[in-house]
């Protein structure tokens, strides 16, 4: 951890070179245009000092969004419209429940997998061919749909996130609870143990570090389902309305804003995973 | 009420066949034959459900109402077919791709930079990058370029990350036979290390299928011009004509399913040696 800590800043750093320069780049078109309307003259320094202040800028440089962010989460009251807490509050809200949801989802179907050969051979390739349906294109009609029938708010959005996020889920719970070598196995039985202890006292404890992971890569999926799932519901609150609003008005850093927002949302959820990860696989005695 | 007894004759008929099909010795067309008994099924079960309930074809239309649709308006579906999958995801998926593996190539040169690129990549393909979109179509108009530009995006991350893992995956016996016959480094890059690396290289390049089919559709929400599949989605779902967007469905699951087994299929051909390929 330590010794990637300089590489990954230096990357980082680089990235934010690159931006900058970009920002100047794209911008420069406007600061030109605009000059030559008041007749003034760009110097290098006047056009690195407009490009990145502009209102409403091609790409925004990094301070401005930082700023925007600022002013909209700790400058704002939490209950007001214009508050990037209130919109994320909105979209982690779908996203978790999604993600619950996916997971006991995942979970069951994995384990029926793993006990029924009528399940394994019928279901696991549909479970897979339904991840090459590109669910998000469809998320508008879902949502659409189930406003018809009543269904509306959080569970349309979490649904989509379900579907995004079952799939990791089965495939690393059916490789976890399969992990069990034949020798294992094979112990129970010696034991003789019920089908229902060989469950909970091997095969569980032993698809754990299959489970973690997976969970990271559904939560991650479940939340990109929330915000495309806000998209259509007419830009009314949480992080893809923003975004929406923001490219109906050209608000550039708006968009930049909530966009750096989910991504803080995502690390935040991946790491608090990662970090019940350790804890648990620690005092399960598996932490390699 | 006929109808529902169907849907229900349907279910049992098909988890028989699949019972049956599964005490048997597991050979190839049996494990084939299951997942399409099932699929089937399925398929019998909404046809009598939908009909059985009479819902309305605004809400979820019967797989017989689709087919007809689809087979009504094949020529639309071609036009977006066209726009979307082969001006839009394919260049992208092509573009994007290529820039991530030979940029993967140029940084695994420098190992202080891939130390740091492999924690950043890592984090930015979990991000949801498909909200460049709106921005994306800011930048490039609304016809296919700025489609394009989004799924480079999306299969950008992907790709660079596997490729560097996969570039590392040689052990140090291995590269010091390498060294020991003094080969260059190209030479161990392409005799070792990038043959080495393949089966990563195709785990990327499959995960960019889905992803770019993806990117494509959604971008299309945020501007496009008449046609494409994202933009047919969200205007029929307005006029309430959903076995149009359900005809788009099956296309993109088509197109979709057709563009992930096309690459399973060259990593076959090209990955034959390693365990997973092995019967």
């Amino acid at each position: 951890m330590k010794q990637s800590f300089a590489p990954v800043l230096t990357v980082v750093g680089l990235l934010l070179v690159v931006w900058y320069a970009a920002a100047i780049w794209l911008n420069a078109d406007w600061t030109y245009d605009k000059a030559k309307r008041s007749g003034e003259i760009v110097t290098t320094t006047s056009l690195i000092k407009d490009t990145w202040a502009q209102d409403k800028p091609k790409l925004p440089a990094p301070h401005q969004v930082a700023a925007e962010i600022w002013r909209t989460t700790v400058e704002k009251k939490i209950t007001s419209k214009r508050s990037l807490i209130y919109h994320s509050w909105i979209t982690l809200s779908a996203t978790l429940l999604g993600f619950g949801l996916g997971t006991v989802l995942g979970t069951l179907l994995a384990v029926g997998i793993v006990y029924n050969r009528t399940m394994d051979m019928s279901v696991m390739p549909w479970v897979i061919a339904s991840q090459t349906i590109p669910i998000l294109a469809i998320a508008p009609m879902i949502i659409v749909v189930l406003n018809a029938v009543g269904i509306s708010g959080l569970l349309p959005k979490a649904m989509i996130g379900m579907y995004l996020s079952f799939f990791p889920i089965v495939v690393g719970m059916v490789k976890g609870l399969r992990s069990p070598d034949q020798m294992q196995l094979d112990q129970m039985r010696t034991w003789h143990a019920s089908a229902s202890q060989t469950f909970w006292r091997l095969r569980l404890p032993a698809s754990m570090p299959y489970l973690f992971t997976s969970l990271k890569i559904a939560m991650a999926a479940s939340l990109v389902g929330a915000i495309i799932g806000e998209l259509p519901t007419g830009a009314v609150a949480g992080l893809g309305a923003r975004l929406l609003a923001g490219s109906y008005y050209g608000q550039t850093i708006q968009i930049w804003s909530a966009l750096l927002m989910a991504a803080a949302l995502a690390a935040v959820l991946v790491g608090i995973i990662g970090m019940v990860q350790r804890i648990t696989l620690k005092r399960m005695g598996m932490a390699q | 009420m006929m109808w529902m007894i169907f849907a229900i004759a349907a279910w049992a008929f098909g988890w028989w066949i699949n019972m049956r099909l599964a005490r048997g010795r597991p050979v190839r067309w049996r494990s084939l034959a299951a997942p399409i008994v099932f699929g089937v099924t399925l398929i019998a079960i909404w046809e009598g459900v939908v009909r059985g309930l009479e819902i309305s074809p605004v809400l979820l239309p019967a797989p017989s109402a689709i087919a007809v649709r689809f087979g009504a308006s094949l020529d639309i579906l071609w036009v977006d077919f066209v726009q979307t999958v082969l001006k839009g995801a394919l260049s992208g998926y092509v573009i994007g791709c290529g820039a991530a593996f030979l940029i993967a190539v140029a940084v695994d040169r420098f190992p202080f930079l891939q130390r740091g690129l492999l924690p950043v990549g890592n984090f930015v393909a979990a991000l949801p990058i498909i909200g460049m979109a709106p921005i994306l179509v800011m930048w490039f108009g609304f016809d296919w370029q700025s489609k394009a530009a989004v799924v480079v995006v999306m299969v950008f991350f992907p790709m660079l990350v596997n490729t560097v893992q996969g570039l590392q995956a040689t052990d140090t016996m291995q590269r010091d036979l390498m060294r020991t016959y003094g080969a260059s480094y190209w030479v161990t890059l392409f005799k070792l290390r990038l043959p080495a690396a393949m089966p990563f290289v195709f785990n990327g390049l499959k995960i960019g299928t889905t992803l770019a089919l993806i990117g494509a559709i959604v971008a299309e929400f945020f501007g496009s011009p008449i046609r494409g599949m994202g933009f047919r989605i969200s205007t029929s779902v307005g006029q309430l004509a959903l076995d149009l967007v359900w005809a788009e469905i099956v296309v993109a699951a088509i197109a979709g399913s057709a563009f992930y087994g096309a690459m399973a299929l060259i990593e076959r051909r090209i990955t034959f040696w390693h365990p997973s390929q092995r019967n």
